[in-house]
């Protein structure tokens, strides 16, 4: 019996295994998780620490690839800018998945005008320049992470709205649907019971691809100012003060930019693989 | 197909409606005097009751929104707070270089991006398909900006092949256009891997058509069923995709104007929510939403026009 059960879990398992891009975007994220979290363990420096005398350095054995204009060290900066990059992605991703999945599975199963306004809304956010929609807030609330938040929430809930009505759509007619519904079941408890397990799969899958949009957005903020305050590193903000001194070092804007294509790479290789494996179908998307 | 076109412009004009209202909403729901934040703390207050009185500012706010939505329908965004000059008239000045850049980077893409998708196409699987899979997806993903930056410091400011900021002198078309190069090598890069991509997956799709399959058994020449047949119904995605991802586009001229300090609307929006001069950034934000509304329209008609199964359906 235990076996049976095991068998197409062990089966994916291996599946994945196999998947070369796969393994190496797992390993990607667990290090973008790992040096987040243990920064403060791994970073060499103070990402505070000032050291006038030794700015916009290049690499050097104190420095690993060298210092900004007011003398912190780079590495540690980046190392420190990789916690602000997880804090948006596991709130912003998480929130606007949960948004996204009740807004949806409301479209899909709910009356048709409600459907059309949603859809409506999603098609408006999803296709409006995020970046100028950004601009136009941060310019009356003035710059702070929690306003990137908010804008990345607001962005990313069209994505997992669409996808969790589709699958909603094609359940809602479904005989085991029709049959609980014929015991008197209502909808919160159909959706909540029946539809809901059968939907988060694939919107899990999109959720991992999601993450570099969301890092990128609040990276590209930060880059313009309207992102976390200074002192706070992030890697946007260690790419704008380095584009300042782009003449005099070429370094910050090195550092601050790979931790940003690594950390895409490895979730887009992550959730192709896990889509190809668990959830073929949607593929045809993309 | 009439209907569909008029039920095409009623979402247009929904979705520039929508997108009034919540310019107009952000600037009156916002904490704080509408006053102070235009003019700053200093402003004396008969030049604070001038404003509120210019503005209709003590009317009701639906009043307020029924003015603000009937200037913007007759094309008149307001004027700037500081020089006094018609927002429209400084927003238009400023369009052709947004334009211009943002046409010139998804042509490139296009026109790379296409071959190299069929290319890998053709022979799925093969080492050539493997390659180009991998620099698409590396070009994918690199953020346009951080393309913008590294650009700017190898071509411009490392090897010094390339103008580093500006749009070039006017009136000099060779100057504007090596100040071109590298924004649309920037905004363009992420596009190409992604158009590549989608490029090859409808052309294996369309490959294992009926009608394809039936074009083979004609015996017509391989170049003929893969260009002629195969490929004018698989750009039909990518074409809805551009139209759809035009809002990304424009996000890439932002950065890139930026960081090029090239002229633009993006360029603009930033430099005007940095003196918090917010008459501009609204008309400005007003004039993208109206530009995607119609780039969008653009690309459904035209697909509705290239495919005729779409086209009957109509």
């Amino acid at each position: 019996m235990g076996t049976t059960r095991l068998n197409p879990w062990r089966e994916k398992l291996q599946l994945f295994m196999r998947n070369g891009k796969g393994m190496f975007g797992l390993v990607l994220v667990l290090i973008f998780f790992a040096s987040a979290l243990f920064a403060p363990q791994l970073a060499p420096h103070d990402p505070f620490q000032l050291n006038i005398p030794a700015r916009n350095s290049g690499p050097t054995i104190d420095y690993f690839v060298g210092t900004d204009q007011l003398g912190r060290d780079t590495f540690s900066r980046v190392l420190y800018g990789g916690r602000v990059a997880l804090k948006i992605a596991a709130i912003g991703v998480s929130v606007s998945l949960l948004i996204g999945l009740v807004l949806g599975m409301i479209a899909g199963y709910g009356p048709r005008w409600l459907d059309n306004a949603l859809l409506l809304f999603f098609d408006t956010v999803r296709s409006f320049p995020t970046i100028v929609m950004a601009l136009a807030v941060v310019a009356l609330t003035g710059p702070s992470l929690g306003m990137v938040m908010v804008i990345v929430i607001i962005t990313s809930i069209p994505g997992y709205g669409r996808l969790a009505r589709t699958s909603t759509l094609a359940l809602r007619n479904a005989d085991f649907i029709t049959a609980e519904q014929s015991l008197g079941a209502g909808p919160v408890r159909v959706l909540a019971g029946h539809i809901l397990p059968n939907v988060i799969g694939p919107l899990l899958i999109l959720a991992a691809m999601d993450v570099p949009v969301v890092v990128t957005i609040e990276a590209g903020l930060s880059f313009l100012g309207l992102g976390v305050l200074p002192p706070t590193p992030s890697w946007g903000s260690i790419l704008n003060e380095g584009y300042m001194v782009i003449r005099d070092t070429p370094w910050p804007v090195i550092a601050g930019g790979i931790p940003l294509v690594l950390t895409t790479l490895g979730f887009t290789f992550l959730g192709e693989a896990l889509r190809d494996i668990f959830d073929p179908r949607l593929r045809k998307g993309y | 197909m009439l209907a569909y076109l008029i039920k095409r412009l009623l979402l247009g004009v929904v979705i520039v409606f929508a997108a009034l209202l919540t310019v107009f909403c952000l600037l009156h729901l916002m904490p704080g005097d509408p006053v102070s934040i235009a003019l700053g703390t200093r402003a004396t207050p008969e030049i604070q009751a001038q404003y509120a009185e210019k503005m209709h500012l003590n009317d009701p706010l639906i009043v307020q929104f029924l003015i603000f939505a009937g200037q913007a329908l007759t094309g008149d965004l307001g004027n700037d707070v500081f020089s006094n000059r018609a927002v429209s008239v400084m927003v238009f000045e400023q369009l052709p270089y947004t334009v211009i850049l943002a046409l010139s980077s998804i042509t490139w893409a296009i026109l790379v991006g296409i071959p190299l998708g069929c290319l890998s196409a053709i022979r799925p699987n093969s080492w050539l398909d493997r390659i180009l899979g991998l620099i698409s997806v590396g070009t994918i993903a690199i953020p346009s900006f951080l393309v913008s930056i590294w650009a700017l410091l190898l071509f411009a400011i490392t090897l010094r092949w390339l103008p580093v900021i500006g749009a070039g002198e006017i009136g000099d078309p060779l100057d504007q256009a090596t100040h071109l190069i590298l924004p649309s090598f920037a905004v363009g890069l992420g596009w190409v891997g992604y158009i590549a991509r989608l490029a090859r997956a409808s052309m294996l799709e369309v490959m294992n058509e009926n009608y394809v399959r039936a074009a083979w058994a004609f015996g017509l020449k391989s170049n003929t069923v893969i260009y002629r047949y195969a490929l004018k119904v698989a750009v039909l995605p990518t074409i809805t995709m551009i139209g759809i991802g035009f809002g990304h586009l424009l996000s890439g001229t932002v950065f890139a104007e930026i960081i090029f300090a090239r002229p633009g609307i993006g360029k603009l929006i930033f430099d005007m929510v940095m003196s918090r001069n917010f008459p501009v950034v609204q008309g400005a934000v007003m004039v993208t939403a109206a530009m995607y509304v119609i780039t969008t329209l653009v690309a459904d008609l035209m697909v509705a026009w290239l495919d005729p199964r779409v086209r009957e359906s109509l």
